[in-house]
């Protein structure tokens, strides 16, 4: 028979994601990851990292500007708002709080999504027809005001914005995905697997999911800027998570009458900072996307 | 006396050049070929052969990483590598065109066809719109296409394959070229159409005295079609010389094997031959000869230094040292033109 | 008893109408064919796009129901099998398809991918599974330690082996062929088509193989049946149908074959127009718009297939050919 000694010469190496075979380490996007990074181990490290308590303040500290303008200390880095809480303090926990509901609700809406989208690219009929509509409703409705309607029927709390937040975009994953699965079902190894014997159930599972995963993750990649916006927006509105949380959105709500007086570092900061997050998780996302799917180019 | 050929490739290479510059494919390696006018050329090759990026080379389209590093290409005597941008747009289109193998890539799905085929004419002649529509109707008769008038206001979607592939021929020999490259141009095209649309391309080339270049896999259409043969294995013209010598007495192994691999309809109970290993990898080719991990009759010369073309008799080339002549190579011979 | 009776097996589609305001009604894809599969013989299906060769064999397959005429396997009614009998059925066919870089799920290994139909159908331990795909990796010529690789590792006539190893792995009666080799290089082709033979010689495989090289197809098979518009125009041994065809179609097909010699001059039959479709056939036999040798009676009603000489042909030419008008399918040789 043939010998195959020639074509057989690399040892291989699963390809967990497609990512990980095809990285090397001068394509990374350095800034980003940089800066996703940091404020990951902030976020994780916050209880060590925050020299104060976010929630609790001293009356008499109150107002006092960051420490390189006059009447700043160095006790409070980047100053103290008007409960004469620790802006830095409050920040670095605020990192923690955009972190989780901004991975919570990604990893949330596109567990739900891409399920809805592999039932209603794969079978099709009135299942598709039901899930499409439900998409088509819910893209409907705006997206924030659904939101604040969620979260006042239901109370803020954290963990309730994101259920909201899944809840309310999904919607992105189902159609993208059940494009994506569409075009897999006419693939010849689905065929194959038809004609195998695999029940509807164990193709979806087996054949659909693992090859519809990397664009999940870069609609992930793509969605958390917008979810952690949407979140900095509730909590601006008072409608998300609940004083006396951080979140940074809630700093910049509590700032704004501040900048009529120009303390301007009650408002600035948390500002920075959503706008860092966003901007890396954006730029991350589109590296990844280009990366992982050159079909997704067009997105 | 022999009238110079109309197309001379000498030496030609072509080489793709990696980013950082580290990693060089040379996917057409030292070519040499000659047509004369009226003759048709079949270059025969499979996926690393190098036949798809010499078709680009012909006509000066390569993709940014590649470069011609080095031989000649004389069209009429003038050397095409030398050539300007500039100069090269205006030998495209009219002095060489080109045919692909998808129609439906061809074709511009927003245009009419009375647009894309009038289009080379306006661009080449500097033509007024009339005429070049007047002309652009004509041929389409030309390529056999029913109801001319009508055909010239529609739209490629609302034509079968078959008619489009005639569209492109029309395209192609819209401006008189003198030569003709069809890069597989049957392949999407089923076989009762396939047979259509080579008999126009051989009346065409009756009526307008084209040369033809066929870049194919398959051996059938060079048996159809063709006077003369190229086979490519791994950026290298293998075997070369007229198409009945070559299929009556291959000289190089791989023109062999090829030959014996392909089903007959005369013999439908013979034993394929089947070649042994995979299509080279021209990022990572071996030395010496590129065909000799798989090549049945090859000695230990063959794995240290690769055959310069020898020739086996007049008019043919081989890149093999089973054909290699009592008398020194021939290179200086094939250098001048003389295949 | 032939493995596979199809008897006057039909599929018919609706056709909505497309974007740019196309036809509406029904493509009759498959309009009344009848064939029969041996066991251990090739049947070859050779036709132009919308002859309905890709629907005969999803029929065959059990991807599509018929929407008329009788399928049987080894001699039973397809439409009388229980759950345990279909399930047999489908485990008796399985297929290759044409394109190596789409049959394969490039997130799963070798030994997953050729393993799959074994343990969705059968109750196999680990053990088991492991030692038959090491068989069917040897079968079809590729080293076992394959099994721990991804697709991506293997060139595109490896693939098809993978693919070939993974149709046998429940010993299957019949293997669907769909142009199994047209996306792979010339000089793989053989290595492929060489395997095919040994297994059918070796296992005694039936096949359905379609393909659009008439050669290949010819070399291939025992039986050959010529579709032309959803209807088998021609069918018989494949030596003679090659060697002498006789529905004027059969002969324009053969004709444009490829020769495999420049000194092989044959005549050259040119059909007129293109191939018309499936939607709004022709009236009478399908072919007679393009016939070179169409008479006034072809444009009313289709010929049946009839037994002339060693073959069958559906054509009117040989209608005063004394043999009866075939009602059962083609039996062998």
């Amino acid at each position: 028979m043939t010998s195959l000694t020639d074509v057989l010469r690399l040892p291989s190496r699963p390809p967990r994601l497609a990512a990980v075979r095809r990285i090397r380490l001068r394509d990374y996007p350095v800034i980003p990851l940089l800066i996703l990074g940091s404020i990951t181990f902030v976020a994780i490290f916050a209880n060590q990292l925050a020299p104060h308590n976010p929630e609790v303040g001293i009356l008499s500290a109150r107002f006092k500007p960051p420490f390189w303008v006059t009447g700043g200390s160095s006790e409070y880095l980047l100053g103290t708002d008007q409960l004469g809480r620790d802006v830095l303090s409050r920040l670095i926990f605020g990192a923690r709080i955009s972190m989780i509901v901004g991975f919570t609700a990604v990893i949330f809406a596109g567990a739900v999504g891409t399920a809805l989208g592999i039932l209603s690219g794969y079978l099709g009929g009135w299942v598709d027809q039901v899930i499409m509509r439900l998409t088509d409703t819910w893209l409907a409705l705006p997206a924030l005001t659904f939101a604040i309607f969620l979260a006042a029927i239901v109370g803020p709390s954290m963990w309730n914005i994101v259920i909201i937040l899944g809840v309310t975009y999904w919607t992105r994953y189902a159609r993208v995905i059940r494009g994506e699965v569409l075009s897999l079902k006419e693939r010849e190894f689905v065929r194959l697997a038809i004609v195998a014997g695999c029940s509807k159930w164990t193709i979806m599972r087996r054949h659909i999911l693992p090859n519809v995963i990397n664009s999940a993750i870069v609609l992930g990649s793509l969605m958390l800027g917008v979810v952690i916006i949407a979140e900095a927006t509730l909590s601006f509105l008072g409608v998300g998570v609940p004083p006396p949380q951080p979140a940074w959105g809630l700093m910049l709500a509590d700032g704004k009458q501040g900048l009529m007086v120009g303390y301007w570092w009650l408002t600035v900061f948390p500002g920075l900072g959503i706008m860092l997050l966003v901007l890396s998780a954006n730029l991350l996302g589109d590296w990844l996307r280009v990366k992982l799917d050159p079909q997704l180019r067009q997105l | 006396m022999p009238s110079a050929p109309l197309l001379q490739l000498d030496r030609l290479s072509t080489h793709y050049v990696s980013a950082q510059g580290t990693r060089i494919v040379r996917a057409v390696d030292e070519v040499s070929l000659s047509l004369n006018a009226g003759e048709t050329l079949g270059i025969v090759g499979e996926s690393g052969s190098g036949k798809s990026t010499l078709a680009l080379t012909l006509l000066r389209v390569l993709p940014p990483a590649a470069r011609i590093v080095g031989g000649r290409m004389l069209l009429d005597g003038e050397d095409l590598v030398q050539k300007s941008d500039v100069e090269m747009r205006e030998i495209r289109g009219k002095k060489i065109a080109m045919i692909l193998q998808d129609p439906m890539a061809s074709l511009n799905p927003l245009f009419t066809i009375g647009n894309q085929v009038a289009e080379p004419i306006q661009v080449h002649e500097g033509a007024r719109r009339k005429t070049a529509w007047e002309r652009a109707r004509a041929l389409l008769k030309a390529v056999r296409i029913q109801s001319p008038e009508a055909r010239v206001k529609q739209y490629p979607h609302e034509m079968s394959g078959g008619m489009r592939q005639r569209i492109v021929g029309a395209i192609g020999i819209s401006c008189e070229p003198r030569l003709l490259i069809a890069d597989e141009p049957t392949t999407s095209l089923d076989l009762t159409i396939q047979a259509q649309y080579l008999n126009l391309l051989r009346e065409l080339q009756r009526e307008h005295g084209l040369a033809l270049i066929f870049i194919t896999h398959n051996l059938g259409i060079v048996a159809k079609m063709c006077d003369q043969l190229a086979v490519m294995y791994a950026g290298r013209v293998v075997e070369s010389g007229p198409v009945s010598r070559i299929f009556n007495a291959p000289t190089h192994p791989y023109t062999e094997a090829l030959l014996n691999s392909i089903p007959r309809m005369s013999d439908p109970d013979q034993r394929l031959t089947a070649i042994d290993g995979q299509p080279p990898n021209l990022a990572a080719l071996p030395p010496g000869c590129a065909f000799a991990p798989r090549c049945l009759q090859a000695v230990p010369r063959c794995r240290e230094a690769a055959p310069p073309p020898f020739v086996p008799e007049e008019g043919r080339t081989a890149r093999c040292w089973l054909a290699e002549p009592s008398v020194a190579p021939a290179d200086q011979r094939v250098a001048s033109g003389a295949i | 008893m032939a493995l596979i009776e199809a008897i006057d097996i039909a599929k018919h589609f609706s056709a909505r109408r497309n974007a740019f305001g196309g036809e509406r009604g029904v493509v009759r894809a498959v309009d009344g064919i009848s064939f029969a599969i041996e066991q251990g013989q090739t049947l070859g299906i050779v036709g132009e796009s919308g002859c309905g060769k890709t629907t005969t064999a999803k029929l065959v397959l059990g991807l599509e129901e018929p929407s008329g005429g009788t399928m049987r396997f080894e001699g039973r009614d397809l439409r009388t099998l229980d759950g345990a009998g279909r399930r047999e059925y489908r485990k008796s066919i399985q297929a290759v398809f044409q394109d190596p870089y789409a049959s394969l799920n490039p997130r799963m290994r070798i030994g997953a991918i050729i393993a799959e139909p074994l343990v969705t159908n059968e109750k196999v331990t680990a053990d088991e599974v492991r030692a038959r795909v090491a068989e069917l990796l040897d079968l079809v010529g590729l080293p076992a330690h394959a099994a721990d690789l991804f697709p991506h590792e293997f060139s595109g006539g490896q693939r098809q082996r993978i693919a070939i190893a993974r149709a046998l792995a429940l010993s299957p009666k019949l293997i669907v062929l769909d142009e199994p080799v047209s996306a792979l290089d010339v000089s793989i082709r053989a290595q492929i088509l060489n395997l095919l033979r040994d297994l059918q010689a070796r296992l005694g495989l039936s096949y359905l193989f379609i393909a659009h090289d008439l050669a290949a197809v010819a070399h291939m098979s025992h039986m050959i049946a010529v579709m032309y518009l959803g209807k088998i125009v021609e069918s018989g041994e494949a030596r003679s149908l090659a060697r002498a065809p006789k529905h004027p179609y059969t002969e324009a097909l053969f004709s444009a074959a490829l020769p495999n010699h420049p000194d092989d001059r044959r005549e050259e039959i040119i059909l007129p127009g293109e191939v018309p479709s499936p939607i709004n056939p022709p009236s009478g036999c399908r072919f007679h718009p393009r016939c070179p040798r169409a008479m006034p009676g072809c444009a009313e009603q289709p010929p049946a297939l009839q037994v002339v000489g060693s073959g069958r042909v559906a054509c009117y030419l040989y209608d005063s050919v004394e043999t009866d008008r075939a009602a059962a399918p083609i039996a062998a040789g």
